[in-house]
């Protein structure tokens, strides 16, 4: 029996392009909530007023379609592509890159792409993204973008821990990443900790745990309590909103843990700022 | 308070950290790669493509304006990537910047001498910054994209006064009013132990 699903490029470049424009323009409704519970739990005046503002700024990005953020990010994009599925009519990452495309144009979106580190000439198109495939056993496709800043992931840090230094080395190492970040990556924040795999899967983890919603609970009961206690330290610093002095400087921590090596303990930190801005689309089955 | 462009010596000398100020007038934006170009240009002791003197600067790169409107999204980048240039700008008679972030040392004792002062914008609040612009202009630089120096008219930008010109800094004495220090003990011992790359 042929399982297989068709699904065609243009139809992943048409939602994709989507993708960008929603995601810059319409801030998801948990990080509304967060930020709305913020401005009643903030104690700090200045923070509570930044919160007001960025409940305003968020009505007016949405009804004048105008980017939330003027730094509407490089684009990360994790794909779950179903075994089943095949892709007609062209392949997976020029579809993807087709779509950054004409979202970031048509969306008035800014290309914040550079084709070279060195030598700093704008791709003028926000191509290339970062894009992370992953393989699932079903019959579909599951694309998510995120517009990532480019001052909150400069705070991000990674650093390999011996096992001797276990939770309370992750802690501080944690703490200390946002402590020195201070008001650069436009707190409130969302923390996003990468534990275990290799140097470079830490930071993965790390990325792709920022795509959990807001206000959502770890399944791991451990890791839940980890966050929980890390989100306490993290506020009990005082940066506050924009860095200006308040209780509430993050608005989540989140945590993914993976099997590694017996010699290592790698530990990576990536900072979202409060335009945390991504979004989700399946397509097939 | 409100203030307006170009910065006249007693008003910058009388802006106090934590003060929220409406600024109207004309400023330019400018952010890493046109710093880079205009504090080459300094160092070559050629002319600049505007006047530094009483000026303000913006560290943004605006998303692209609609047609019709002003201007598109332009909240603040994160200044401390400007610390570099920043004294160089200031010795030409920059007088005030805005940003998101600490500045250094050097920019902060810079300021107190050339008396200038650093105001911070929210962070993210692009969509509403962008109505106080009223108009923009590209000025130099056309090839830089979101990075070229384009000259705003604004009305009531609203900012707060970070680094006053004498050494004051809003950032270390809000943060210090909402520090908790409960679990320092904790904290020190673990600090021998870990070896950290960027110790504050």
């Amino acid at each position: 029996m042929d399982t297989r699903i068709e699904i065609r490029a243009s139809e992943i470049t048409e939602k994709v392009a989507q993708l960008c424009v929603d995601a810059n323009f319409n801030v998801n409704s948990d990080v509304l909530n967060a930020i709305k519970e913020s401005y009643t739990a903030e104690v700090s005046p200045v923070a509570k007023e930044i919160f007001t503002e960025l409940l305003e700024n968020a009505k007016i990005a949405r009804t004048c379609q105008i980017p939330i953020c003027q730094d509407t990010g490089v684009a990360v994009v994790f794909v779950e592509i179903g075994e089943q599925v095949e892709i007609t009519g062209g392949h997976l990452y020029e579809a993807i890159h087709e779509g950054i495309r004409r979202g970031y144009k048509e969306g008035f979106l800014r290309k914040s792409i550079v084709a070279d580190p060195l030598n700093r000439v704008n791709t003028g198109d926000n191509t290339p993204a970062i894009i992370h495939t992953e393989f699932i056993p079903e019959g579909r496709i599951k694309i998510t973008f995120m517009a990532k800043g480019g001052g909150c992931e400069n705070m991000s840090r990674i650093t390999m821990l011996t096992p001797a230094d276990g939770r309370e080395g992750i802690m501080h190492f944690v703490v200390e990443t946002v402590k020195v970040a201070r008001a650069n990556p436009c707190p409130p924040i969302i923390v996003g900790v990468g534990i275990g795999g290799t140097f470079d899967y830490a930071a993965l983890l790390a990325k792709k745990s920022l795509l959990r919603p807001l206000g959502t609970q770890h399944t791991n009961p451990d890791t839940a309590v980890l966050e929980q206690e890390m989100l306490e330290r993290i506020n009990n610093l005082g940066i506050g909103a924009q860095g200006l002095g308040g209780r509430i400087t993050a608005l989540a921590v989140h945590i993914e843990r993976y099997p590694c090596h017996i010699a290592s303990l790698p530990v990576a930190v990536n900072i979202d700022c409060h335009a945390h801005r991504v979004k989700t689309v399946i397509l097939g089955s | 308070m409100h203030i307006q462009t170009p910065l006249r010596e007693d008003v910058i000398g009388n802006l106090q950290i934590g003060s929220k100020v409406l600024i109207s007038g004309t400023i330019y934006t400018a952010r890493d790669a046109a710093h880079m170009r205009l504090a080459e240009r300094i160092d070559q002791d050629k002319d600049l493509p505007f006047d530094l003197q009483n000026q303000i600067i913006y560290y943004t790169g605006p998303s692209p304006a609609r047609p019709n409107m002003p201007i598109g999204a332009c909240g603040p980048t994160t200044s401390y990537r400007m610390d570099v240039y920043t004294p160089k700008l200031l010795s030409r008679g920059l007088k005030a910047t805005i940003g998101k972030g600490s500045r250094s040392e050097i920019v902060i004792e810079a300021m107190k001498k050339y008396r200038s002062v650093y105001f911070a914008a929210t962070g993210g609040a692009a969509a509403l910054l962008a109505r106080a612009v009223k108009k923009s202009e590209i000025i130099a630089y056309e090839d830089l994209g979101a990075e070229a120096i384009m000259r705003l008219e604004i009305e009531n930008f609203p900012v707060i006064v970070v680094n006053d010109i004498y050494g004051n800094d809003l950032y270390k004495e809000g943060i210090a009013k909402y520090t908790r220090f409960i679990r320092i003990q904790e904290c020190n011992h673990y600090q021998r132990n870990i070896h950290l790359d960027n110790n504050m």
